[in-house]
This record gives C-alpha cells, sequence and structure tokens, in this order.
C-alpha cells in the first residue's frame, strides 16, 4: 500500500529518448493498467519502478522517498516468463521470501520455524489453486499454474507494490480469465498496489482500476529518436473500482466500444472492451 | 524416404552401436593373424592369447620386484593423481566461476586474466612445474588442475551468466543479499551445469595425466605403458589403453547418471 508519484521522469539511452515528461500519481491500492503499443516504454517504465534501471531526469517518489535504485522487497514482480526458479519444487518456491528473510546467513528455515514457514505457503498454495502440486517442479506445470505460482511466492514475501510485466500474456484466453479471478481476489485481499504492463486491452479494462496509455506523440521515422513516448491518455475507470469492492459484473465504462473478440493488440485511440460475462 | 526422416528402432540401435566396435576388432585380429603366420615373433599386432596372457601377469600376479599387482596400483596411482586433481579444479571452478558470473566487479576483474591463462599451453608449463615443485605428485596435480581449471572457470562464468536476468531480479525482490542470490539461486542452478564442464574436462584430465606420468614417476598408468614401450610390450599397452578408455568412460557416464539422479529438474530446464 503505497503512493508512488512519477515526477518529470525522462528515460535516454545515449541520443535515444525512450520516455520523456513522465509526470503521474498513483494512489494507494489502486489498480494501474500500462498500455501502449510495442517500443514504447511500457517495460521500461516498469523496470524503472522495479529499480533495475534509473530515470536520466527526474524522479521517482514512493510514500514521498525517493525509489531505491536496486530492486528490494518492497516491490514484488511477476515476469511473463522465468519468474519462478526451476530447481526449486512449488512448495520451496513459495518458502523461499520467507526463508531469504529470516535466515539471513543460509538462507534456509529449519525445524519449527520451516514447519511455520512450509504452513504458510502450503496455505496460500490452496489460496492460488495450486493445493496438490506443492512437490512438483515448476517444469511439470502449465504455463498458467506456473503464473498462479509466480504470484504466490511475490505474495508470500508481503510486497506494498506488485509489479507485473505482461503477466498473462503468453496463456490461452480460457486460463487467462480465470487468473484474472484470481488476480482481483489477491488484489482485494491483500494491501497490494499493482501495475501491470500489458498489450491486451479488455485484460487492462477488466482489471485496473485506472488504464495508461503510453505513447509517442511524434512519430516520423527522423523524430523517433530524439522524441520519447509519454502519457497520452490517463483513463478512471467509471464506475469506479477500488479494492474493497467484490464485484464480477462491470458495466462497459462510458466512451469504449464494445467487442466479442477475445484479443485486441493494443492501439491507443482504438479501446475495446470485451464483454463481461 | 529420406535419410533425415529414417529413424532405426531399438534393436537396429543397437546392432549400429556395436557395428564400429566390431569392424576395428575385426581389423586389427585379420591383421594380427596376418602378421603372426607370416613371422610368429612379431611383436607389433599380438594376438588375444598373448594379451590375456600379458594381463594375468599384470593384473593377477604379484610381480616379485614391488610386491603388488601392478595393474591395480598403477590404477590406484593414476586415479588417486587425477581425482585430486580435478577435485581441486571443480571446487575452484565453482566459487570463481560463480563469482565472476555474478558480479560484474570481478568479471571485469578476472574474466579476461582467465581467458588469457585459458590459452597457455600446459604442457609447456610442465618443466617448469617440475623445477619448481620437484617430480612428486604435486607437480602432476598441478599440471591437470593448470590444464583444467581456466577452463572450467571460463565456462562455468558463462553458464551462470546465462542464468535469465529475471531470476537475479525476482530474488532482489524477494529480498535476497547477494550472498543469498549466490547460495539460493546461482549456485544450486550451476551445479548440474558443473558436471557438463567437468565431463568436457575429462579428456584434457587424461591427457595431462598421462603426459606427466610417463615423463617422470614411478607409478601409474602412463608411467607403465611408456615404461614397457622400451620393450615393444604391445601385448601390455593395448590392454592398458583399452582399460585407461573404460575407465574414463565409466566415469562419464558417472558423471551423466549423477546428474540426472541428483538435479531431476535440469533436464527439462536444459530442452529449453
Amino acid at each position: 500500500m503505497s503512493t508512488i508519484r512519477f515526477d518529470d521522469v525522462w528515460k535516454e539511452y545515449g541520443d535515444h529518448i525512450v520516455l520523456e515528461r513522465v509526470t503521474m500519481e498513483v494512489e494507494p491500492r489502486a489498480f494501474i493498467a500500462l498500455v501502449g503499443p510495442s517500443g514504447c516504454g511500457k517495460t521500461t517504465l516498469l523496470r524503472m519502478l522495479l529499480g533495475e534501471e534509473q530515470p536520466s531526469r527526474g524522479q521517482i517518489l514512493v510514500d514521498g522517498k525517493p525509489l531505491p535504485a536496486e530492486p528490494d522487497a518492497d516491490r514484488g514482480v511477476v515476469f511473463q516468463r522465468y519468474s519462478v526458479f526451476p530447481h526449486l519444487t512449488v512448495l520451496q518456491n513459495v518458502m523461499l521470501g520467507r526463508e531469504l528473510r529470516d535466515a539471513k546467513f543460509s538462507a534456509r528455515l529449519f525445524g519449527a520455524a520451516r514447519r511455520a514457514a512450509a504452513d504458510d505457503a502450503m496455505k496460500l498454495l490452496a489460496e492460488v489453486g495450486l493445493a496438490g502440486q506443492e512437490s512438483k517442479y515448476p517444469s511439470a506445470l502449465s504455463g498458467g499454474m506456473q503464473q498462479r505460482l509466480a504470484l504466490a511466492q511475490a505474495i508470500m514475501r508481503g510486497p506494498k507494490i506488485l509489479l507485473l510485466d505482461e503477466p498473462f500474456g503468453a496463456l490461452d484466453p480460457g486460463i487467462r480469465a480465470d487468473i484474472h479471478v484470481l488476480m482481483k481476489r489477491l488484489w482485494n485481499e491483500t494491501h497490494l498496489t499493482v501495475v501491470m504492463v500489458t498489450h491486451d486491452l479488455s485484460e487492462a479494462f477488466g482489471l485496473a482500476t485506472r488504464v495508461i496509455a503510453l505513447e509517442r506523440s511524434r512519430n516520423r521515422p527522423e523524430e523517433r529518436e530524439r522524441y520519447g513516448a509519454t502519457v497520452s491518455r490517463d483513463l478512471e475507470i467509471f464506475p469506479r473500482r477500488s479494492a474493497e469492492l467484490r464485484s464480477s459484473v462491470q458495466p462497459a465504462p462510458a466512451g469504449t466500444t464494445r467487442s466479442g473478440k477475445e484479443h485486441q493488440p493494443g492501439r491507443p485511440g482504438a479501446l475495446v472492451l470485451k464483454e463481461q460475462p | 524416404m529420406r535419410l533425415v526422416n529414417i529413424r532405426p528402432g531399438r534393436q537396429t540401435r543397437f546392432y549400429l552401436l556395436a557395428l564400429p566396435f566390431l569392424l576395428v576388432a575385426i581389423a586389427y585380429f585379420a591383421g594380427s593373424s596376418a602378421r603372426l603366420t607370416q613371422n610368429p615373433n612379431d611383436k607389433l599386432l599380438p594376438a588375444l592369447p598373448s594379451m590375456v596372457q600379458a594381463v594375468k601377469q599384470m593384473a593377477f600376479e604379484v610381480d616379485p620386484r614391488t610386491g603388488s599387482y601392478l595393474m591395480a596400483s598403477d590404477t590406484v596411482a593414476s586415479l588417486g593423481r587425477l581425482g585430486s586433481a580435478l577435485a581441486i579444479s571443480t571446487v575452484a571452478a565453482l566459487v570463481l566461476g560463480i563469482v565472476i558470473g555474478l558480479l560484474p566487479g570481478a568479471n571485469a576483474l578476472l574474466g579476461p586474466f582467465v581467458s588469457v591463462t585459458s590459452m597457455v599451453p600446459p604442457l609447456a608449463l610442465l618443466p617448469i612445474l617440475f623445477i619448481v615443485m620437484g617430480l612428486g605428485e604435486n607437480s602432476k596435480i598441478a599440471l591437470i588442475v593448470i590444464g583444467t581449471l581456466p577452463c572450467m572457470i571460463r565456462d562455468l562464468a558463462m553458464k551462470v551468466q546465462e542464468l535469465p536476468r529475471e531470476q537475479i531480479v525476482k530474488a532482489q525482490t524477494l529480498g535476497a543479499s547477494t550472498w543469498q542470490i549466490a547460495l539460493r539461486v546461482a549456485m544450486p542452478q550451476t551445479l548440474p551445469r558443473l558436471i557438463d564442464v567437468l565431463r568436457l574436462q575429462l579428456g584434457p584430465a587424461w591427457l595431462f595425466l598421462i603426459a606427466a606420468e610417463a615423463i617422470a614417476s614411478d607409478s601409474g598408468l602412463g608411467y607403465r605403458i611408456f615404461l614397457v614401450r622400451r620393450y615393444l610390450a604391445m601385448d601390455v599397452i593395448i590392454p592398458y589403453v583399452a582399460w585407461i578408455t573404460l575407465l574414463a568412460f565409466m566415469i562419464d557416464v558417472g558423471l551423466r547418471v549423477l546428474q540426472r539422479k541428483a538435479f531431476p529438474w535440469f533436464a527439462s530446464v536444459r530442452a529449453e
């Protein structure tokens, strides 16, 4: 549960400007969806939030304090791939965060502490629908189950902010719908502020409280390098969604068209909403 | 049907596997019997019975001069050298490989140095080792370590760097320190890859062992081969070479089985 503030953030690689003039404020417990065409710097923005990269100008503040320059336990993350550790079983993957926190030197728990951690991890696994899978290795799980595991692993450590980098992009539509339900529940039941990068607009509008589109203002070939993307649209979902609200039926926000298609590649200006069941 | 689509079945595969071995054996024994009919005292291609006789003498009869079974004591001496050298190399490569692979600073400091040292021809260093460390066990073990370690470090550091960046970031978001990342993320995933690296270095390790034993030693498989060479004792040399090959093959199989049993998760990671 944290307020995130972007204060005139720029990101440049040499002469190449990726992001410019990004200023926005994310309220605690918000669920932000970052959308935009590929190459518009969505992932760069997320990596800066993660601490993996630093802004070249401006700063990012969390609860009024500048963001630490490296990833830490306050910010959990789920990537599209490689989010879980292949050499650990499902249970060990979830317990890892606790072990890293409580055993600084050996990074392993023993005896009662281990049993307590295992109990908590088992509860969380049941919560995300992975009961009975705890002794398998991640490679034996389907893509959807691996992402459930990655969510459980991140949440076990109790981060304030959860960053999602196209976490469900590689999943089948049906499985994606299931995991959306889970994602909503986790967001409701924990105290997370969520920032999700996605190229799936129906996902963005179906889950988020606020959809932020990044776009380049100038797109001529000779201008591409020198003008970065910035926030082009900042849409509050209407009616307002907030974390405590447990509603599965969401009416279509004003100003959006409906489409029965499952997946629409993100093109700002062509907002398409999936029909909610 | 195209050749690229023809897959041998289980049984065919077995016959195909045996075929080259069989052909070599047939070629040898044909040549051997041809030479022996011309000259029964020919020593170059001994017949099977004389090799069996030689092995019997070397392996199962006590040598009157040393009071030991020569083949067994040679094997113990050689494997002792090989084992201790590879143990040193493996442990050092694991530690340095993880340090270089994980820490950009250590990579900047040691990466180029390791690359350069891996280009030094180890056999050219053998005289130096003999001068500095004497002709005892140490110089032989040192030769094998010098011959295998730099390549192992380089390969292993590369394997650590190939771990997805996402995993390292993920570990940090779970609160891991550098030490904890090394201990819980990098090392467990490096161990099965270490076995691959070790298997690749087995060939060079045997080469350096035999070379060191050939030049200055009083025991060992390489020593014995080069000793009996003076008497053209092909009936001893050929079984010894076969024995060395078998030992090397068994070690390789053993490592492969160890990798499969100890790291059951690794096969699917490698398949990706």
